[in-house]
């Protein structure tokens, strides 16, 4: 790309970002973790909030999701309806998810 | 910036020579894009509230016809006397308040899908870039023959939440001990596959303290049903020779009824007299699905399973109980996983993105008891243009559960429902 046409580049990008921080209200990125981690929520809450009796999962440490969603899996941790769901994401898949609840409040 | 393209150039530079004409952005042409909801159930209103989460600067527009919502899921319950009605009642608020969703309370009457317009029962049109239509169930009347809405009167449905629960449980309290309590469910598809029996069951708690002697009767127009092994050992266990169930084959299936007498006629055996009767109709997507040309023949709305835009009209997509998305069941829960694809699909869509592949979930808790709870869960993917459940994963309550899992399941479907009803609504 020559060098002109990189400027002309860079002072487009400067206006437009300028103009996205001046939105109120970001918009997100569509993730694959997210796709995945919006399914839990009919039972954690939205992002993990739970406000009865379901444990909420919002603000976890990644390492505890991760762990927690192979041992439902593999049985080792006891579960009413866990061992049922976990079976449905592969290690991939709970990675992401682990990430995703980790970055909630 | 590794990834800037040659297309990123263009749009970069059309947003700068737009925002030093009119001083005013790309943005603003985004923020005008506007997505209309028609109807602020389990689906509607969960799409909503995710298209905002999803893209902020997406004006979203939610049309529902009643100021509040009064959900199926736990109006079991009520009838159980678990519950009151206030208690599975929500609003709209917090949809406006905390999401930014712009709420009318009107009815909308029709669809142009050509001008891209809704029209609503009080006059006003709406314009759309995407539509969502999630209306829910609307009934077949007159397939059995004399049940009509005035039928639902003496022999409720109870199977739109609201005065018909209301209904069903002043007929239940006012019955006599020793009454016949006659419960008739459809043939599949319908809204809640496990929804008769867990009534049967909830039924059958509050006669066993106020009325011991009354008996309930399953007119079922099917020879099996959701949960069926869970239920009957259920049955047995809490509520021994109280619920009895008719299979189609030898003679549930009701063709007629009489609403004087409050009487069922089934296709083949005696007439049977109820105290308090409950017919359930066979059901097809609601009104405006109809009327905007989105249904097949059976009268349920054809979609594409993985963005749930209708197979008849552009731009228009459907959710919940009214579109085919079997092997998903027609549950809320089902209906909340599908509005968050498909709210993925339209801000993937308006932002000329691809959306990452869809992941689908369900799960039905019936209570038994109040404490005694079983569950059936699946997870679902796309394969191919097709939603299928993963194999290994989901399935029932195990069979010979102990009764503290059963207890915990009870307690674990209140927390559900605290959780998916602050999810739709909160
Ligand atoms: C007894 C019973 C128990 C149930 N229990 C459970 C359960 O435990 N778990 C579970 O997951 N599911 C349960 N369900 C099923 C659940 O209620 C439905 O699957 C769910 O409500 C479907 O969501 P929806 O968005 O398709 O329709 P709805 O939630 O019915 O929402 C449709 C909305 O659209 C509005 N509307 C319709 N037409 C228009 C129009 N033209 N203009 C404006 N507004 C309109 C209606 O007023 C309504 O508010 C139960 C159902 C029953 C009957
Ligand atoms: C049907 C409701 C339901 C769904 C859907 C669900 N969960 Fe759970 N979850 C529960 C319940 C109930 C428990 C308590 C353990 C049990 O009995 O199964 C739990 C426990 C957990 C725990 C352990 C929390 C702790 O502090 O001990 C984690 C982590 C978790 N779930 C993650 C997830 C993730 C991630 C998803 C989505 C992929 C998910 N859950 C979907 C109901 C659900």
């Amino acid at each position: 790309m020559r060098q002109s046409c990189r400027a002309l580049i860079m002072s487009a990008v400067g206006v437009a970002s300028l103009l996205i921080l001046t939105v109120p209200g970001q918009s997100a990125e569509l993730t694959r973790g997210a796709m995945l981690s919006v399914s839990c929520a009919g039972c954690h809450g939205t992002d993990g909030n739970s406000p009865g009796s379901v444990p909420g999962i919002a603000g976890k440490s990644a390492s505890f999701i991760e762990s927690a969603m192979k041992e439902f899996r593999s049985g080792a941790r006891d579960s009413t309806v866990m061992g049922r769901h976990a079976k449905g994401y592969t290690d991939e898949e709970i990675k992401l998810i682990a990430q995703y609840f980790a970055n909630r409040k | 910036m590794s990834d800037f393209t040659r297309r990123d150039f263009i749009k970069l530079m059309s947003a700068a020579g737009a925002a030093s004409a009119m001083g005013w952005p790309i943005v603003a042409q985004a923020a005008r894009r506007r997505v209309v909801v028609v109807g602020g159930g389990f689906g509607g209103a969960t799409c909503a509230k995710y298209i905002r989460a999803f893209d902020p600067r997406l004006k979203v527009t939610l049309i529902e016809q009643d100021t509040k919502f009064v959900t199926c899921p736990f109006s079991n319950a009520v009838l159980g006397g678990l519950r009151t009605i206030g208690s599975i009642t929500h609003g709209y608020d917090k949809l406006r308040q905390n999401h930014g969703v712009k709420v009318i309370h009107d009815r909308a009457t029709a669809i142009d899908p050509a001008a891209r317009k809704v029209m609503l029962a009080g006059g006003k049109r709406l314009r759309y870039d995407r539509l969502v239509v999630s209306p829910g169930i609307d009934f077949r009347w007159g397939a059995i023959e004399s049940y009509d809405e005035a039928a639902s009167q003496t022999m409720p449905h109870a199977w739109k939440a609201g005065p018909q629960t209301s209904t069903l449980r002043k007929q239940l309290e006012q019955m006599r001990d020793g009454g016949v309590v006659i419960i008739a469910p459809p043939v599949n598809p319908f809204r809640c596959p496990p929804g008769p029996y867990e009534r049967a069951c909830m039924i059958a708690h509050y006669l066993k303290q106020a009325k011991p002697r009354s008996k309930i009767l399953i007119y079922d127009a099917k020879d099996k049903f959701s949960k069926q092994p869970l239920f009957m050992q259920g049955w047995q266990k809490l509520y021994p020779g109280m619920i009895e169930w008719i299979k189609q084959s030898d003679g549930g299936a009701i063709e007629r009824v009489d609403p004087k007498t409050r009487t069922v006629y089934p296709v083949f055996g005696k007439p049977q007299k109820g105290d308090v009767v409950n017919v359930i109709p066979p059901q097809h997507a609601g009104t405006i699905a109809h009327t905007a040309g989105l249904v097949n023949k059976d009268g349920w709305c054809p979609v594409n399973q993985r963005t749930f835009e209708s197979a008849m009209h552009k731009d228009i997509h459907v959710i919940g109980d009214a579109a085919i998305a079997s092997p998903l069941p027609k549950s809320g829960f089902a209906a909340g996983s599908e509005a968050k694809v498909c709210a993925a699909a339209i801000v993937a869509s308006l932002r000329g993105e691809t959306m990452p592949d869809p992941s689908y979930v369900n799960t039905c808790y019936s209570l038994v008891g109040p404490e005694y709870g079983i569950s059936v869960a699946a997870v679902y993917r796309l394969k191919g243009n097709e939603i299928v459940k993963v194999k290994g994963a989901g399935g029932v309550s195990p069979k010979d559960a102990t009764d503290m899992f059963r207890r915990d399941e009870a307690r674990y479907a209140a927390g559900w429902y605290s959780s998916i009803t602050a999810d739709v609504w909160g």
